[in-house]
């Protein structure tokens, strides 16, 4: 488990991973946010943490492609399956992978990015700790979508729309962290109904997302 | 004699034909005699007025396009664990009719909230359901689409199905809280009406069950349509076959 | 571990191709499958190796104790050969690649980037995985495509090595590797058209 995980990190930050083009998305779309929306500083604090959450969730989306797809064209996910490793097991290594070299790099972006937005400085706590609970779902998701359209030749678009539904209630809750945070409301509630859906996805769906791998194996 | 015959396509195919007629003018007859009663035999609203009458066709096409799903839900269980053909192109056959029921279902209520609320939409948690419910519909359509293999294509968007399910239950939730958050107090409910309109229920019931005939006419005839397509599909692969 | 197919009927996009093949392979033996393109082989393989469910019949003795090679070989570009290899021998659960290094003759490339290689070299690189997973049977689909008259060479001689040790193997090819093994043409198992009247019989 530990190799496989050794591996796709290695090929993340080796030349052509692809390591860090979801941090410059990020970045690139919350810069692009004051352009549209103007550059009032109180307008701009106001929708800091939505803004931030949903760039950091298409950033985390726009990387899925890549999660599975690569091992699917050089035949690395046959041979995975009738290795010892579960199925299971490899798809939340593989969610995994993905989190450390797309989900983490965005938390650490996130509060840089924040003092671009004015983001109020309460909020700054709020948002990382939001960002922390709500990516890891959004990688285990994403992994099911990406699982769902591997076999597929430009999979990419429907698997956005496939996932992005499925993204609802942790954009919902996590951007809600992120927002009471920042106008110092309690932020008890959405934070452990964030953690929730995370915990919950993070358990279960490596079975759903294993079985529509192996549909697609076959 | 067990229900699981039905699975069987020629059985299935052989009873539809002789109940579908029965169905279309049955349900035909009861959205008819439903709408007519419901606009022009009831008194109008003290407060909304005539507006209120598009109930008639919110109502009913919003609660098929749950029972939609709902039924697709089933249907995809009984694939994953019976494996028969007939219900997951049943489940494909339903898709569509969801998908439009929640489109009326989501344009009356426009029209509805236009003149009431002053605002064609307003992402009331029950609108932003509805939003949601039907991207969940065009996801689900769009997977079939994708994938050629009938087999393959039934399992993914049965998992689908599942997962997807949960995650709309969850969306339900997240929206009516995230709701709240935003708007204080705002209480654009439809259930304060219904409450009121005692005089309105009769024909609503009557639409009603207009529509979920309706709905079983639809379903059976597309999924009809659904396996004659893929019989087709088959006899020529047993062509490729037999060369 | 002897590996057991008995009446085993295999499809390809929900068509059956194959039917009522039935083969004992015992260790120490390796067994080459022949026939024409599009005849089945590669989804017999698949379907053996667990890849694919069986519409028919019983694999047995193939868990867990199987290896897999493809027409891809499943290398990563940017990873050097023996990271390639220390990957997968790690997910066997092994080390110890130098002996799958030696027996296709890759030391000198040892540290070349997978991306840079010859189609041959990939190919052999594709084939020594064999030898790092350490299961005793082998499963491969053309395995000497791209190889050249020594390599060919240099693979039937792992795959003799191999046998030697109690390992067995099951090969589709149409070359001759020279190995004494029993030769299994799949020609005569195609699958005839089922018949229409079973239960859901409005399809198949």
């Amino acid at each position: 488990m530990i190799a496989l995980l050794l591996r796709d990190l290695k090929l993340a930050f080796r030349a052509g991973g692809g390591f860090g083009l979801g941090l410059a998305f990020f970045l690139i779309v919350t810069v692009m946010v004051p352009f549209s929306v103007g550059p009032q500083s109180e307008l701009l604090a106001r929708i800091a943490p939505g803004v931030l959450w949903l760039g950091a969730l298409l950033a985390c989306l726009l990387s899925l492609d890549r999660l599975l797809a690569l091992d699917w064209e050089d035949g690395s996910l046959d041979l995975l399956a009738t290795a010892p490793l579960p199925l299971e097991s490899t798809v939340t290594i593989k969610a995994l992978a993905h989190w450390i070299t797309t989900g983490l790099p965005l938390i650490m972006a996130a509060p840089v990015l924040g003092v671009l937005l004015n983001l109020p400085v309460q909020g700054f706590q709020w948002l990382v700790i939001s960002l922390l609970l709500g990516t890891p779902a959004l990688s285990v998701i994403g992994t099911f979508g990406a699982a769902l359209t591997v076999g597929l030749k430009r999979g990419g678009l429907l698997m956005s729309l496939l996932v992005m539904p499925l993204y609802v209630p942790t954009l919902i809750f996590g951007s809600e962290v992120a927002r009471r945070g920042a106008e110092g409301m309690a932020v008890q509630t959405p934070l452990l109904l964030l953690a929730g859906i995370s915990a919950a996805s993070i358990a279960l769906l490596p079975f759903a997302s294993a079985a529509v791998l192996r549909v697609n194996l076959r | 004699m067990s229900i699981w015959e039905y699975a069987n396509p020629k059985k299935f195919l052989a009873t539809s034909e002789k109940v579908m007629p029965a169905l279309w003018v049955s349900s035909a007859v009861l959205i008819s005699a439903g709408l007519i009663w419901g606009f022009f035999f009831t008194p109008d609203d003290y407060r909304q007025g005539s507006t209120v009458k598009i109930i008639f066709l919110h109502v009913p096409s919003a609660l098929m396009a749950i029972n939609a799903w709902f039924m697709m839900l089933v249907a995809s269980l009984i694939w994953v664990i019976r494996r028969h053909h007939v219900s997951a192109l049943a489940a494909r056959a339903a898709a569509p009719v969801g998908v439009v029921m929640t489109l009326i279902a989501l344009i009356t209520g426009a029209i509805w909230g236009q003149p009431m609320w002053g605002t064609w939409w307003a992402w009331d948690p029950r609108l932003t359901s509805f939003l949601v419910l039907f991207l969940f519909y065009l996801g689900y359509i769009a997977l079939w689409e994708a994938i050629d293999n009938p087999d393959t294509a039934a399992d993914l968007t049965s998992i689908l199905c599942l997962v997807g399910s949960v995650f709309a239950v969850l969306s339900r939730y997240a929206v009516n809280f995230w709701n709240q958050g935003l708007h204080q107090g705002a209480s654009l409910s439809l259930d304060e009406k219904e409450n009121v309109h005692d005089a309105f229920s009769s024909p609503l019931y009557v639409c009603m069950a207009g529509f979920v005939l309706l709905f079983l006419a639809l379903v059976l005839y597309r999924t009809g349509t659904e396996i004659r397509a893929r019989r087709i599909k088959a006899l020529m692969a047993r062509e490729r076959l037999e060369a | 571990m002897t590996l057991n197919v008995t009446d085993l009927s295999v499809a390809r996009g929900g068509i059956p191709v194959l039917e009522g093949v039935s083969f004992a392979l015992e260790p120490g033996r390796a067994l080459i499958l022949r026939g024409p393109n599009g005849i089945g082989k590669t989804t017999l393989l698949r379907t053996v190796a667990g890849l694919q469910p069986t519409l028919k019949g019983r694999v047995e003795g193939a868990e867990d104790q199987i290896a897999y090679a493809a027409h891809s070989d499943g290398l990563k570009p940017t990873l050097t050969v023996a990271e390639n290899l220390t990957f997968w021998a790690s997910v066997f659960g092994r080390n110890g690649i130098e002996q799958a290094l030696d027996g296709f003759d890759l030391q000198s490339l040892r540290d070349r980037q997978a991306g840079a290689l010859s189609a041959g070299q990939k190919r052999r690189l594709g084939l020594s995985r064999m030898l790092v997973t350490g299961r005793p049977i082998w499963i491969m689909d053309e395995p000497t495509v791209s190889l050249d008259k020594t390599s060919v060479a240099m693979f039937a001689e792992a795959v003799r090595a191999h046998l030697g040790q109690g390992g067995s193997a099951l090969i589709a090819t149409h070359i001759d590797l020279g190995l004494e093994a029993e030769v299994l043409d799949v020609g005569p198992y195609k699958a005839k058209p089922p018949e229409i009247d079973d239960f859901d019989g409005g399809f198949l």
